[in-house]
């Protein structure tokens, strides 16, 4: 008999951490992107994803609003806003 | 082949038989034998396997955890102080449900130090989640450790075994035994197909963190496998006999003149072969005495216990371990065995001997039959010597 | 990559965990063909939280202080199969399953020469257990088991040097890196997996909770600890150093006054001036002053 014991990394969702967030979430304004990558890179939840200028997203699911992306980013692109005042935890 | 052999040397054989991919460990007495003659055979080319030499008994547990984990048939032995020095790798090792085998050659636990053999080892060590199982010679240490890979490495079962042979008394002891041949080995234990392991190609995650939502259901679930193992003993025992003619019954127990027996003493390895021979002593003189010999510690096999036992009225038992504050080991599970149970036995007395190496005479078992009365013994120490009591500090 | 993240979201570390980028790096850095063994820590805790795991890549965690002995295994026994080549393994701690409790399983792994990329996570002290001191935990540091008070200054001991103890066993390749600096980081990673042998790298990974500054400044405060000199970039291939990362150094004070757990001595001038002694010490024995042309 088995119990919990091992896990497939293909059958794992991960949890939703967008919940921690807070105070702020990030907003990628799309104006002035040059792709350079770096909020992707510094990105502790690995949410970040994009390849092509001024289409880079966050998945607000797994964001904690660290803010880093926005600290980053060389050309300002990213603005930290408050979390909508609705949101509860 | 019937060979002449030190109990190590013939470890070590059946060791190179089952061709292990990994070998790891560390030296201590009284185990040191069985891996000196691993890594002299890995030198020579005789077996082609990795030794890794470690620093620690630690690491060598860890190096096995993790070669198991990777798919490979792995060995260790140890003993005493390195086993405690394990106890975490080796709870460990069965929460992972890694298969693997490993020797303890028993020897005493210190404070005071001392290499000589008892069985406070490995019996410290009884919950950890790995299947013990005692030899009473040296035919029996080898054929247990090909046993015990093939339950081990069993897909209904993956725990870790532990061979446990008693320290200079089997490890340092020479006996004629049959070395199994190895086209038997290899028609016995098939080469190893892990259950699951660390490949790049499958990506897992081994070791998870358990919250209180999981951790009960992993540790119920080794307690499950291991009332299935009680079951599949039996049978690879029968399987096991088909190909060596050597017949261990169930692996559980061995009943020697237990069936009209009035006094019975329970053990576990050695020190069997000792009372055997008080037993046919005594039976000569007519004396209906008889020995149930534990093979099996863990699982334990509480049902058969009560079979082999029910109808004798005074059963002694023969520990060679303590539990410090507690009665003692064997004692305490052959106690459970009748309780709630219809029939019991008038006395279930409790004996402690060897500690340390202390010399298990035939007159120490003869004396353990004698004090066999209609009294219980909570517990007595066998061989004592009171005068050595008398020390007084701080006066 | 992107089809397949070697490290995914939706891990439970803190919010700002430098740890967490450094961990994706090196593995992103490494590929898929990996093995890592892990340490108990809080890398292990927040990625592979049973039904969840990070990790895309085989991964093990066995105890706090034997992932070296298990990855010793892991090598050995894909050596004994014949699929040593092209498979990396990777054993990765934090600083205390590093330089204190898995010290000796490290150094075992090192002396045997195994084929295995060593990481330390060093965010300076047990962070998963609640902020208590470790072997890597800085002079003056302030934690809950060497506390500031009236007869104490915090840590009493400065960093252990193990990327010198790692020298000491003769390995080819031992780095310190920083996740301010992640291409150095990502050229760090490579080097050492091209190189068979044991390889040792030392990252320097800010943690928000223990050091007690915003999410948003890990990565400021990663730098400053480089750019004081507190933290020097160092590399050794060989037992030769190879490389440095030059600073201009900053002072000491504009790094501890970032953080709470130097509040204790913002004012306290002699402590400062002994913490900026150990940055000229760094300065000076691995020569980091940037070289200026006039």
């Amino acid at each position: 008999m088995f119990g919990p014991l091992i896990v497939k990394p293909a059958k794992s969702k991960g949890d939703k951490t967008g919940s921690w967030r807070i105070k702020s979430k990030p907003s990628f304004l799309q104006k002035n992107c040059i792709a350079c990558k770096l909020c992707l890179l510094i990105c502790p939840e690995n949410c970040i994803s994009g390849k092509e200028k001024n289409a880079f997203a966050v998945d607000y699911n797994f964001c904690k609003g660290c803010g880093l992306c926005a600290i980053v980013c060389l050309k300002n692109d990213i603005e930290m806003i408050e979390e909508a005042s609705s949101k509860t935890g | 082949m019937r060979e002449f052999l030190e109990g190590s040397r013939a470890i070590a054989e059946i060791i190179k038989r089952v061709k292990p991919g990994v070998i790891s460990a560390y030296p201590i007495t009284p185990q040191t034998h069985i891996v000196e003659e691993l890594a002299s055979m890995v030198a020579n080319g005789e077996l082609n396997s990795q030794f890794i030499n470690v620093e620690s008994e630690h690491s060598a547990a860890s190096v096995v955890l993790g070669a198991s984990a990777t798919g490979v048939r792995v060995f260790t032995a140890t003993s005493s102080q390195g086993l405690l020095y394990m106890a975490e790798v080796i709870f460990n090792i069965a929460g992972l449900r890694l298969p693997l085998v490993m020797t303890c050659a028993n020897r005493a636990v210190s404070a005071p130090i001392n290499i000589w053999n008892d069985q406070q080892d490995s019996i410290s060590l009884r919950d950890a989640g790995w299947i013990q199982l005692y030899a009473e010679n040296n035919q029996e240490a080898v054929d247990f450790h090909l046993i015990g890979y093939r339950i081990s490495e069993d897909k209904a079962v993956m725990l870790p075994v532990m061979v446990c042979m008693d320290g200079f008394i089997l490890t340092h002891g020479l006996e004629p035994l049959d070395l199994p041949e190895q086209d038997k080995v290899d028609k016995f234990l098939p080469s190893y197909k892990p259950l699951y392991k660390l490949d790049p190609n499958e990506p897992l995650t081994m070791g998870i963190l358990a919250d209180p939502d999981y951790y009960l259901e992993a540790r119920y679930a080794i307690q499950e496998t291991f009332k299935d193992v009680l079951r599949i003993l039996p049978k690879v025992a029968d399987e096991f006999s088909a190909i060596f003619v050597r017949d261990y019954k169930d692996l559980l127990i061995e009943e020697y003149f237990t069936k009209d027996a009035e006094k019975i003493i329970v053990s576990m390895g050695s020190v069997c072969g000792t009372i055997k021979e008080v037993v046919d002593e005594l039976r000569k003189k007519g004396k209906k005495v008889g020995l149930l010999r534990i093979i099996s510690y863990r699982p334990f096999p509480y049902a058969r216990v009560y079979e082999a036992l029910k109808n004798c009225p005074k059963i002694a038992v023969l520990d060679k371990a303590v539990s410090l504050g507690a009665y003692a080991p064997l004692a305490s599970e052959i106690k459970v065995s009748f309780s709630n149970k219809k029939k019991s036995p008038k006395v279930i007395s409790s004996f402690v001997a060897g500690l340390g190496g202390r010399d298990i005479t035939l007159e120490s078992i003869r004396e353990i039959f004698r004090k066999l009365n209609v009294k219980e013994i909570s517990q007595d120490f066998i061989d004592l010597k009171p005068e050595l009591l008398t020390e007084a500090y701080g006066k | 990559m992107e089809n397949r993240p070697l490290f995914k979201s939706g891990h439970t570390a803190c919010a700002g965990c430098a740890q967490a980028i450094a961990a994706r790096i090196v593995i992103e850095t490494a590929g898929p063909n990996t093995i890592i063994a892990n340490n108990t820590g809080c890398l292990e805790v927040f990625s592979t939280r049973y039904p969840e795991t990070a990790w895309n890549v085989p991964w093990i965690h066995s105890l706090f202080e034997n992932a070296a002995s298990v990855a010793s295994g892991i090598e050995a026994a894909l050596a004994y199969m014949g699929k040593k080549e092209g498979i990396n393994v990777i054993v990765q701690a934090g600083d205390g399953g590093t330089a204190d409790i898995g010290l000796q399983a490290l150094s075992g792994m090192w002396e045997r020469g195994h084929d295995i990329l060593s990481i330390c996570y060093d965010n300076e002290a047990y962070e998963n257990t609640g902020i208590q001191r470790s072997g890597l935990t800085p002079y003056g540091t302030n934690t809950t088991t060497s506390p500031a008070g009236i007869k104490s200054i915090g840590n009493p001991r400065p960093k252990k040097l193990i990327p010198e103890i790692a020298l000491a066993h003769g390995i080819p390749y031992v780095a310190t890196a920083s996740v301010a600096f992640i291409p150095d980081l990502q050229r760090k990673i490579k080097k050492a997996i091209s190189i068979k042998g044991p390889k040792y790298i030392q990252i320097s990974v800010p943690c928000p909770l223990g050091w007690r500054h915003e999410p948003s400044e890990t990565l400021l405060a990663a730098k400053l600890a480089v750019e004081t000199g507190l933290y020097p970039l160092i590399e050794y291939e060989n037992g030769s150093l190879v490389s440095c990362r030059k600073i201009a150094p900053k002072p000491v004070d504009e790094y501890l006054k970032m953080q709470g757990r130097y509040k204790h001595i913002l004012n306290n001038l002699e402590e400062i001036k002994k913490i900026q002694g150990i940055a000229d010490d760094n300065i000076k024995r691995y020569n980091l002053l940037e070289v200026k042309t006039s």
